[in-house]
């Protein structure tokens, strides 16, 4: 069942005519780590449920938490690539509310006392234009386990007869990565969105703390979103959307609301303050829980851990672990391959940054890499609507063969076009490119003589286009070729043909 | 062989069991049949495991037999209060919420007796989850002090106090969280250390207040009371707040008892009016017998502790209104489904089975700790309670500049009756009010027995604190005063307590 409603919107014109959004996010990040953030259970995604537990995660009477030492690295880490400052010395809250899938009724968090603080994060925009993210604070938490209702139609609560909870992903480390309200984004604000999300994750997973796969849940994102009328400073209420888990969402999100927001207001109505849930199928929001400002978890310091106390030396050796920052990767990629501004931007924008640099670092040519993974390739993942690493991975087609397809270019064996078939062959399961060429028997002819014979016949038989060719028109030599490459069914070297017509019909 | 084994003091059955005087079998045989005969009146166990304990006794027997190298308990039993987690063996904390439970793991405490070779007889009674003075706020019942069975044995741990008093056990595990370990020891004549927070593992222990609860030991004599806190003591990986050093020497110092040269410092606030004139002159002649052992007195003053009851009791609650909400029906424990509602929410169940399964205690300080946590609120009483905290360690701290250690009565009364103080939570209350400062500032304690008030003929206990980490010095005093009073008395306390019934019925004694 897709959720319908009957919320007005007005279209997003409108909106920007009379308000401008002000927006925050919240990202939640399930980190690597091979165990819980507060016990030895293992983290496995996709396990039998309620196989990794212990008494520590369950909240047995008794049980007392361990701090995650490589948990504490990885949010320092993170702290550190998102320009934060780090605590010196901080603590774990406890967040008291009853939930049942929440083991001892309390989630082990931080409250006025994060991890880090106090940062930014370049975000990278479609034309090319960089925004400044300001980021507040990352801090560390546990994750909740899972309920799953049962009996019902929906999987959710409403109709279910009873639920199950498993429990394997409670405990497990999360941090919560916090901006600014941002302001003054207008009609861009659904775009930065998406692309601070986007960036976020590449810098996650350059910084190998988590595998950021936002439709497995371990990076989810939270939309909190409040308009302001236009010519005023007057903050508006906010909604705060959760768990919206794909890049695209989360810019349909955030347009979503505006338009909402926006309809209200105009109505003279007033925003409710309430968690909204997103619906992918349908693009649009429902009212979730409402939220008010009695909404009371009663932090206090969590006593039974003790103080995180990073000493700076130990802060100072993570910073010389982080990877080079993406933005700043992607700069010197770009000036090392050669490609043009538009060029690095579609590189980006299809996703395939990363597949291209290990292509060129197995030997490839930057523009070998580009044209083949951009291309063919490319289109197929499109028409199948994923991404191409995704592709990549499901057809086996790998960096280490889109060289092999180059080197059989550059070695002459085949022609463009040619190796086009053998990529076919690749992505069709029929082996290697090597293997595809054998067995569909590609292969450039390398006897001249028969060339030759053929650019004899196709110039008597189009004396026209070759006298031009002898007045001096070489672009028309272009048809000579094509019709020779028709004669020798496509196994011939065009460049050789162009030669060969060329030295017979000028000086 | 004429010793009574159940009299005995654990160094002695130690030296028995060392020799192969007796078997670990026959004294916890004597120990259990003891049981049988006279805790149908005390009540001081919730659960008693024969089988359990016979099976580990006859294991060391056998690796006695075998020639191994064993622990220096191995083979004495003990007595485990009902809040500590023990595989296998039901653990309520006093609480009809977890009526039933049977824990999947081993406190570390626990793991470390078993380690140790030690048989564990049962679970001891307790105030619910350790809140009260009495054992009145058990959901099982009162346990009942064998110096007089209408009166109660302290609390929150008085099953394992009285257990030690009427010879069912030589050692038992309590915790003390304001003073559930010192005011029963007290008031049963019985010895009760809580050594330095993070001192012991807290690791199955189920948290009243994170921050205060320490468990230890409950015996006879102070040299065993140091036996078990090193059986106990030490690092513990499992718990962040464990403290990792070696154990103090205590058990050195509970031999050498001496205190020549020592600054012994009475606390000033903690002296003054609302101590039961007996318990004041048992006092005064204790801290004569230390003078008199080479030991120099100073007066030093506290003045936060006059501010102590009242932070303990916004610290306590906070912690334990979130410790206490993991009793939810979800996973372990009662089950209680609402009445009149066809098909409950997890949330409605979670409501009747904390309404039916917490006693009132226990609501009233989820309730106040609620309330002291709530936004609004916070600064003024948790913030307030916290700043107090720190000038109480304050206190310590410059108290311990001048002394060696700190001293006063335990409780201000001895044994009150059952039903004295049941309406009237402050008069409760004000029974920890020289034992919590220990609690909130982390640092030692341990109480004597110094005799008998005269005018109602009961014990009362004497009190001693350390400086954090060094336990050892309460061993030191607790042992110098207790070989002086010893001989004055010409024998143990515990010898003046009348017999007990051991007919075996759940009638009162005389
Ligand atoms: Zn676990």
């Amino acid at each position: 069942m897709s959720a319908t409603t009957t919320d007005a919107v007005i279209s997003y014109d409108e909106v920007l005519e009379r308000y401008d959004p002000v927006m925050g996010l919240e990202v939640h990040v399930e980190l690597g780590t091979l165990t819980k953030m507060f016990c030895g259970c293992a983290t496995e995604f996709g396990a039998e449920p309620n196989s990794q537990v212990c008494p520590v995660c369950l909240g047995l009477p008794g049980a007392l938490p361990v701090v995650n030492e490589k948990a504490v690295e990885s949010a320092i880490r993170i702290g550190l690539a998102l320009n934060c400052e780090i605590a010196q010395w901080c603590r774990f809250a406890r967040k008291n509310y009853f939930y049942p899938d929440m083991p001892k009724n309390f989630q082990t968090s931080q409250y006025d006392e994060p991890i880090a603080f106090e940062g930014f994060l370049e975000v990278d925009l479609d034309d090319g234009t960089t925004y400044r993210v300001e980021i507040e604070r990352a801090h560390m938490e546990e994750d909740t386990g899972k309920s799953l209702h049962v009996g019902g139609s929906t999987g959710r609560i409403h109709g279910a007869t009873h639920s199950l909870v498993d429990y394997n992903r409670a405990g497990i480390p999360l941090i919560e990565i916090v901006t600014k309200p941002l302001r003054g984004a207008g009609e861009r604000a659904p775009e930065i969105a998406r692309a601070y999300v986007a960036a976020l994750r590449d810098l996650l997973k350059a910084l190998d703390v988590s595998d950021v796969k936002m439709e497995q849940g371990s990076m989810r994102c939270d939309v909190n979103l409040s308009l302001m009328p236009k010519g005023t400073d007057a903050l508006g209420t906010r909604s705060e959307t959760k768990n919206v888990n794909s890049l695209r969402s989360v810019e349909r999100a955030v347009r979503y609301e505006m338009c909402r927001h926006g309809a209200i207001l105009d109505g003279g109505g007033r925003v409710v303050q309430e968690t909204r849930h997103w619906h992918e199928d349908t693009g649009v929001t429902t009212s979730g829980r409402e939220k008010s400002d009695a909404d009371d978890y009663r932090y206090f310091p969590e006593p039974d851990l003790v103080p995180v106390a990073p000493t700076r030396e130990t802060v100072e050796a993570l910073r010389g672990t982080l990877p080079e920052p993406p933005a700043q990767r992607r700069k010197r990629l770009q000036s090392d391959w050669g490609f043009a501004d538009l060029e690095m931007r579609d590189v980006i924008n299809a996703g395939l940054l990363e597949l291209i640099g290990e292509t060129v670092e197995a030997g490839a040519t930057p523009a070998g890499a580009r044209k083949w993974w951009s291309g063919e390739i490319a289109r197929r993942a499109n028409a199948a609507a994923v991404d191409v690493s995704t592709y990549a991975a499901e057809h086996a087609i790998t960096p280490a063969q889109v060289v092999e397809l180059e080197s059989l270019v550059t070695s002459g064996r085949l022609n463009d076009s040619m190796a086009r078939q053998v990529l076919e062959g690749v992505l069709d399961g029929e082996g290697t490119p090597t293997t595809v060429a054998d067995a569909r028997g590609l292969q450039l002819v390398q006897d001249d003589s028969a060339l030759e014979a053929a650019v004899d016949e196709v110039i008597a038989a189009n004396a026209d286009v070759a006298q031009k060719v002898r007045d001096g028109k070489v672009q028309a030599a272009g048809a000579l070729i094509g019709q020779v490459m028709k004669a020798m069914k496509g196994q011939a070297d065009a460049g050789k043909a162009r030669e060969l017509i060329l030295a017979k019909l000028t000086p | 062989m004429t010793t009574d084994l159940t009299r005995a003091s654990a160094a002695d059955l130690a030296d028995l069991l060392s020799r192969g005087e007796t078997s670990s079998v026959e004294v916890t045989t004597a120990l259990l049949d003891r049981t049988e005969a006279v805790d149908g009146d005390v009540h001081a166990y919730l659960h008693v495991d024969r089988d359990g304990a016979l099976a580990s006794a006859r294991d060391v027997d056998e690796r006695r037999g075998r020639g191994e190298d064993l622990h220096r308990l191995a083979g004495i039993p003990i007595a485990v209060k009902d809040v500590m987690a023990t595989k296998g063996l039901p653990t309520t904390c006093g609480s009809k919420i977890l009526e039933g439970w049977i824990p999947p793991y081993d406190a570390t405490v626990v793991s470390r007796l078993k380690h140790a070779g030690m048989p564990i007889l049962g679970k001891t009674n307790m105030d619910e989850f350790a809140m009260g003075s009495s054992t009145e706020h058990s959901a099982y019942g009162p346990t009942r002090n064998p110096w007089d069975l209408d009166r109660i044995p302290g609390g929150s741990g008085g099953g394992s106090s009285a257990v030690v008093a009427s010879f069912q056990a030589p050692l038992a595990i309590g915790t003390d969280t304001g003073g559930s370990i010192r005011q029963p020891a007290a008031v049963t004549g019985t010895v009760g250390t809580k050594p330095t927070y993070g001192g012991v593992s807290r690791y199955g222990l189920v948290a009243l207040a994170s921050s205060l609860d320490q468990a230890g030991p409950c015996t006879r004599t102070v040299l065993d009371a140091a036996l078990l806190h090193e059986v106990i003591g030490g690092h513990d990986p499992m718990d962040s707040t464990s403290i990792d050093a070696p154990v103090p020497a205590v058990v050195e110092a509970a031999r050498r008892a001496d205190v020549s040269g020592m600054r012994i410092g009475i606390v000033r606030e903690l002296t003054g009016e609302g101590f039961q004139p007996g318990v004041r002159a048992r006092f005064d002649e204790s801290v004569q017998h230390l003078v008199d052992a080479g030991a120099e007195v100073v007066e030093v003053s506290c003045p936060s502790f006059t501010a102590a009851l009242a932070a303990y009791y916004l610290i306590l609650p906070s912690e334990a209104s979130s410790n206490l909400a993991k009793f939810d029906a979800m996973r372990f424990g009662l089950r209680v489904l609402p009445e009149g509602v066809d098909d409950p929410s997890a949330e409605q169940v979670m409501a009747a089975t904390r309404d039916a399964g917490f006693g009132d205690e226990v609501k009233r300080r989820i309730i106040l700790g609620t309330y002291a946590l709530s936004s609004g609120y916070y600064d003024a009483y948790y913030g307030s309670a916290q700043k107090v905290r720190r000038l109480i360690a304050d206190d310590f701290t410059r108290a311990f500049e001048t002394a060696d250690v700190l001293v006063s009565p335990t409780a201000p009364t001895t044994a009150f009756r059952f039903g004295d103080k049941l309406d009237d939570p402050m008069a409760m209350y004000l029974n920890d009010i020289a034992t919590i400062p220990a609690n909130l500032a982390g640092v030692p304690g341990m109480s004597v027995p110094s005799g008998l008030a005269d005018e109602d003929g009961l014990p009362a206990g004497f009190q001693i604190l350390a400086p954090a980490a060094k336990d050892e010095r309460l061993y030191a005093v607790g042992a110098a005063l207790e070989q002086r009073l010893l001989s004055s008395w010409g024998g143990p306390l515990l010898d003046r307590a009348p017999e007990l019934s051991t007919a075996g019925t759940t009638t009162k004694g005389a």
